[in-house]
């Protein structure tokens, strides 16, 4: 019964999707039935290996540089209020910048390759993570931390990064759909190869069922990520989620 | 103070690095340069006609997001059936990465405002609905009942009950929402070229007018960091009878 609650509405949109754009000859729209062969041609293939692995490396590859650097950074920061005093303007500001306009000055200083376009996620995911960090570490409790002192347990490797562990995935969480968006944007913008560049090759070239297809696809790229990242958050944050479950009980 | 010192720091870096060759200047122009190109950009009406449309799309794009969000959460909130059916629904459509809607929206409507409006409803539209679920979620059941028992009308508890309970979340996912649309509303001028501060940056770039490309980023940042104090002030005044927003004596 629950399953067929879960899947009632997805199935009605999917069928009625189906049925609505069976007869379509708007060129633009055209039938789903065009766009899944469309998609199965386009992306079971070499395509798989030429654009969308490279794409998904890249993000891979600044996501895990952005998530060292932002636990590293805003650990240091939030232990130090002299520190975190100086630098919060700057952070303040340099987290406004809406990340895509980091795509051009990028491109300057690091051409159209690869590095540019993993600086491009490092830049952007930064963010989120450091000040989640940094706000998680300063709320750390003070008489854990006193406790901490007091029985010479490590301070940051076994009592900060675990208490501000909530915080610090909060952040991640955040990157992570941030890295999505920049991964796509980094192609469109300049490149060769990649995901978003395919897509928009296809637009440009008014390939409508293959462009429909690969919107399809970054669509379930997305979906993908955010349940893995689930999973990896339910394992790292088991001790949290039923501490909270407990003091919700009383 | 400390933080005027990094923000005098931080300038006085950007100043330095390219005067003493540390990066080149054609990367990245001191900072008294890109002033200078900033003073030259605001002399200019471009500029002014840039920013006003900018901030027109980001405006038209946060209003639908907030009332279409506000309106589907209460109505999904309230009604557990409808609840249950559609969080598979959202939980699915929600990470799709908004940008990927971008070719779509270029075939669809061209590079005018709409395309890019596309993107910024998606993108905040969520921000809003899954706070304002969440908030409806959160009516405290002794609260409900005592309303249940009084025989509140459906709409004295919409608004004496489920209201004042979902409004501390609803102003969240209006904050969250604003900065989304604000980066969405540029990525699209950047991409799309839809007529703002995004496509003079692209424009920028490609003519080489490297210290203005630097000025515009400078201004989407000082926007950015306006926007996010404009809804913090906004969000202590709406909600200073809540709890959250006591200060500790």
């Amino acid at each position: 019964m629950k399953a067929l609650k879960v899947i009632a509405l997805p199935a009605v949109l999917f069928a009625g999707w189906w049925v609505l754009s069976a007869g379509s000859k708007d060129f633009y729209r055209p039938p789903l039935r065009t766009i899944l062969v469309a998609f199965a041609d386009t992306w079971f293939g070499a395509r798989i290996a030429d654009d969308v692995l490279p794409s998904l490396a890249r993000l891979g590859a600044g996501y895990a540089v952005a998530l060292v650097l932002g636990i590293a950074a805003g650990v240091v920061i939030g232990r130090h209020p002299a520190v975190r005093e100086t630098v919060e303007p700057v952070l303040e500001f340099l987290r406004a910048v809406p990340p895509p306009v980091l795509v051009p000055i990028l491109i300057l200083v690091a051409g159209i390759g690869d590095l540019m376009k993993v600086l491009v996620i490092v830049s952007g995911c930064v963010w989120p993570i450091l000040l989640n960090t940094v706000e998680g570490v300063r709320a750390v409790d003070g008489v854990l931390a006193d406790t901490c002192a007091v029985y010479r347990v490590p301070p940051v490797r076994r009592m900060v990064l675990r208490a501000a562990s909530p915080q610090i995935v909060t952040g991640a969480r955040q990157a992570l759909s941030i890295g999505v968006i920049l991964m796509v944007i980094s192609e469109m913008f300049a490149a060769r190869s990649g995901l978003g560049f395919t897509v928009v090759q296809f637009q440009r070239g008014f390939q409508i069922p293959e462009m429909w297809s690969g919107v399809l696809l970054l669509g379930l790229i997305g979906v993908a990520l955010a349940a893995l990242f689930r999973l990896v958050e339910r394992s790292v944050l088991r001790w949290y989620h039923g501490q909270r479950a407990a003091e919700k009980q009383h | 103070m400390r933080g005027l010192l990094g923000a005098a720091g931080f300038v006085a870096l950007l100043e330095a690095a390219p005067r003493l060759g540390l990066v080149p200047a054609a990367y990245l122009p001191p900072a008294s340069r890109i002033a200078a190109a900033l003073g030259e950009e605001v002399r200019h009406g471009t500029f002014w006609v840039a920013l006003l449309d900018t901030l027109q799309t980001w405006a038209y794009g946060l209003a639908v997001a907030v009332v279409c969000g506000v309106a589907a959460g209460m109505l999904i909130g309230s009604v557990p059936l409808l609840r249950v059916l559609t969080s598979s629904t959202v939980e699915f459509l929600r990470p799709i990465p908004s940008v990927a809607l971008i070719p779509l929206a270029v075939l669809l409507y061209g590079t005018g405002r709409t395309a890019t409006l596309l993107l910024v409803v998606y993108a905040s539209f969520w921000q809003v609905l899954v706070q304002v679920l969440h908030g409806v979620a959160d009516v405290d059941p002794v609260a409900r009942d005592t309303a249940h028992s009084l025989r509140l009308s459906p709409w004295q508890r919409l608004r004496t009950l489920v209201w004042p309970t979902a409004l501390p979340y609803t102003v969240t996912g209006i904050r969250l929402a604003t900065s989304v649309a604000l980066i969405l509303t540029i990525t699209g001028e950047l991409i799309i070229g839809t007529p703002g501060l995004g496509k003079e940056i692209a424009v920028a770039q490609s003519s080489g007018a490297v210290p203005a490309m630097y000025a515009l980023v400078v201004v989407t940042g000082l926007l950015g960091v306006a926007v996010n104090l404009a809804t913090r002030s906004g969000e202590r005044r709406l909600l200073r009878w809540h709890p959250s927003q006591r200060v500790a004596v």
